[in-house]
């Protein structure tokens, strides 16, 4: 099953391969990540997602939770929560397909932020699911590049990730 | 406050730490170290010959006296040498600092001479680790660090130093922190009580219970509770590899050691235990075996760790306790001892009943061989007697170490000194240095092979150079012993790359070439009568080359892919 596991840990050097390396050290995949500092600087938060039955889960909470870089975390999953990623897509717009690419991305809501006669870069922010459904709805239109920024997220309701 | 250089502070952050030895060797990266290493008397160096060796007598002394071991190491090849040493306390949860010389700030990154990224290369074997940026640091790192290492569960932290931070030229003001809190680290202090009460009554209402306890009663030093307790419960106990000495190994409620080399009585009695109180223990898979799902069919278990990540990691706990040794065993006790009455008697009387018959069948008694052939178990035997069962016995890795850990019983926790996680020949000398430098008029016995001890010889140039009088009993059977019997075992006799009968050194005059005493024994009606010669020289290391039986195997034998109750007894007899 898919989680989402959100990190508060110190924004030092190393901090970030410290968790990288665990997952790659005990066979855990990651699918995605994403890091940056929060409002405190010393703090960094850092989003990624795995997957993994519920003991493989709870093995890597804890050791998670066992790096003395790692403040605090959260498995998001767990909870109702809110996810959001960002895409940026470069697909080939030419004749018809100008106006199919820009009908598809208003549906999606997606914004089209750069434009060359002969193609658009969209922007996209969403669930993981809804870009995988605009680029499955952008079929036979030619994608020429794709950068997804991995899911950011945050519980839903009073709860909080904080010292 | 005094005005100190990088290097200064590093050695008086140290001393205010309260370190009086540290085991190093010197090099470029490091040197600034080093000279103010020789500007004071406060803190002894001991000068190995390897770096590995640094670290496994860092690890040797730690393990023995319960205080943090201290390493200082140059960049690059000091470095990575002493990977291998830190891989083992790590394993083991050793307290240990390594501190590692690295190349100047500036050229960190550029492929200097002796550079290697330290913090990158040691980050998966280390609790933590810290690179210093400043000078200023050093005493609030070197507090941080032994914070780290000795908490919790303890573990190695490495301090990597540019050179330039140890400059003699730019001094600072020192000052070393009283205490040091870091936000994000936090070990358990107490145990749940409700998960505590839950667990007594579990084994208050146990028929047939049986306490498994490892190397965390070890550490966390809580041997005389554990004690107290299985005695107050009247329950058997096994303790793991690790675990050897938390209780006494002489005791009648003990079974012996448990797991792929342990005793008939402690495996059967694991596989039909309906409680394990599991201490200190992570399951390890030399323990359970590989197919998880065969042990301990009937077991409700109850597990108590400071480390909750060890906790259902590979077995399901049913109680999970996290928390350290001593205080969850003192509320336990008390627990005990108020519902004492509920234990039910007849019921352990059954189950001893049964233990005892497990027990008559002797699983380690040692059938002599013919003639004047030694065998490697009845050279532990005379070990034990000679020492009167008091020594502390640093092993190397292989059959020696099965033998040793099956046949000398440790009746006192942090005197069986070997590396149980992780398997590091070459570990036994350097580590028995370690403990002999803690306990200068202590008996220090390493046992080990020929092939173990050559892994790290060149250290009886470091037991010249410190006289240490350790006694390095060699179990000589002129191949790699446990790699043989599983060549053996499991690959019809074709013994690949595990002898070298022709190309072995004369470790007689190999010790005397050291300056030390080298005795050969190849006899066994000479066994015990010049052994008791070696360990009646008190003030020189004797090297006991001992000739034993090479086809020798280690039994009782865990049958892969089995439960506990599966073993092999000989080479003819399987349960």
């Amino acid at each position: 099953m898919r989680r989402i596991i959100s990190i508060l840990m110190e924004n030092q050097p190393g901090a970030l391969s410290r968790v990288v390396g665990l997952f790659s050290q005990r066979n855990y995949n990651i699918h995605s990540l994403t890091v940056a500092p929060t409002d405190d600087e010393t703090l960094s938060r850092l989003t990624l997602t795995t997957d993994g039955d519920d003991r493989k889960i709870e093995q890597i909470v804890k050791h998670l939770n066992k790096l003395v870089d790692v403040a605090k975390l959260v498995d998001l999953t767990e909870g109702s929560h809110i996810e959001r990623e960002l895409m940026l897509v470069k697909v080939k717009a030419t004749g018809a397909q100008r106006a199919e690419v820009k009908r598809v991305a208003d549906i999606f809501r997606g914004d089209v932020v750069d434009i060359t006669p002969t193609m658009y870069t969209i922007q996209l922010t969403g669930t993981s699911e809804k870009l995988d459904g605009f680029l499955a709805a952008l079929a036979g239109t030619p994608i020429l590049e794709v950068v997804r920024s991995g899911v950011s997220g945050i519980a839903r309701g009073e709860k909080v990730l904080s010292l | 406050m005094a005005l100190l250089s990088g290097g200064e502070a590093l050695i008086r952050a140290l001393h205010d730490e309260g370190v009086e030895l540290i085991f190093g060797y010197p090099g470029g990266a490091a040197l600034h170290i080093y000279d103010a290493i020789f500007t004071q008397d406060k803190v002894d160096h001991i000068l190995v010959r390897h770096e590995q060796a640094a670290t496994h007598a860092a690890d040797g002394y730690a393990r023995a006296t319960g205080k943090p071991g201290v390493v200082l190491v140059t960049s690059g090849p000091g470095a990575t040498n002493a990977i291998t040493g830190i891989a083992t306390a790590f394993m083991d949860s050793i307290p240990m600092i390594v501190i590692s010389g690295q190349v100047t700030r500036d050229a960190i990154g550029s492929d200097a001479f002796q550079e290697t990224d330290m913090i990158g290369v040691s980050r998966p074997i280390v609790k933590h680790s810290f690179m210093v940026q400043n000078a200023q640091d050093i005493p609030e790192i070197v507090k941080k660090a032994f914070y780290i290492a000795t908490t919790g569960r303890p573990g190695p932290v490495v301090i990597d130093i540019p050179k330039d931070v140890t400059d003699p030229n730019v001094k600072f003001e020192y000052s070393y922190p009283e205490s040091v809190k870091i936000r994000s680290y936090s070990p358990p202090t107490k145990g749940h009580s409700g998960q505590i009460k839950k667990a007594v009554d579990i084994l208050l209402s146990a028929k047939r219970p049986i306490i498994y306890s490892g190397g965390g009663v070890v550490i966390g030093g809580g041997s005389e509770l554990l004690t107290a307790l299985a005695h107050k419960l009247g329950c058997p106990v096994t303790n793991t590899l690790m675990g050897l000495g938390a209780f006494p190994g002489t005791d009648k409620q003990f079974v012996g050691m448990l797991g792929m080399h342990g005793t008939y009585e402690a495996n059967m009695a694991m596989h039909e235990s309906d409680v394990i109180l599991a201490v200190g223990a992570r399951f390890d898979d030399r323990v359970t075996n590989t197919d998880i799902s065969k042990f301990c069919p009937d077991a409700t278990i109850l597990h108590i760790d400071i480390d909750p990540a060890a906790i259902s990691k590979t077995v399901t706990a049913h109680v999970p306790i996290v928390g350290p040794v001593i205080p969850v065993l003192k509320e336990m006790l008390d627990l005990v001892e108020a519902g004492k009455n509920k234990i039910d008697r007849e019921a352990q009387k059954v189950w001893w009943e049964r233990i005892e018959q497990w027990r008559a069948r002797k699983c380690l008694e040692v059938k002599p061989a013919e003639g004047e052939v030694i065998k490697p178990q009845q050279v532990i035997q005379a070990l034990y007697e000679v020492t009167k069962g008091d020594a502390y016995v640093t092993s190397d890795v292989g059959q020696h170490q099965m033998f040793a850990a099956q046949h000398y019983l440790f009746d006192k926790p942090r005197r069986w000194i070997n590396s149980g996680g992780l398997g590091t020949m070459g570990f036994g000398l350097p580590a028995a240095m370690g403990v002999q430098l803690a306990f200068p008029e202590a008996t220090v016995a390493c046992v080990t092979g020929e092939g173990s001890i050559q892994m790290n010889i060149q250290e009886l140039a470091t037991c010249t150079q410190c006289a240490l009088p350790i006694k390095i009993v060699n179990l000589n059977n002129q191949s790699l012993g446990m790699v043989r019997q599983w060549q053996d075992m499991q690959y019809g006799g074709r013994h690949s790359h595990s002898t070298y009968a022709d190309s072995l050194p004369d470790f007689v005059k190999l010790a005397e070439a050291y300056g030390h005493v080298g005795i050969r024994i190849e006899k066994l009606s000479e066994l015990k009568s010049k052994m008791a010669e070696a360990f009646a020289i008190k003030d020189r290391l004797v090297f006991l080359d001992i000739a034993v039986d090479p086809t020798e195997h280690v039994y009782p034998m865990a049958v892969r892919g089995g439960a506990m109750s599966e073993m092999y007894l000989s080479k003819t007899e399987r349960t």
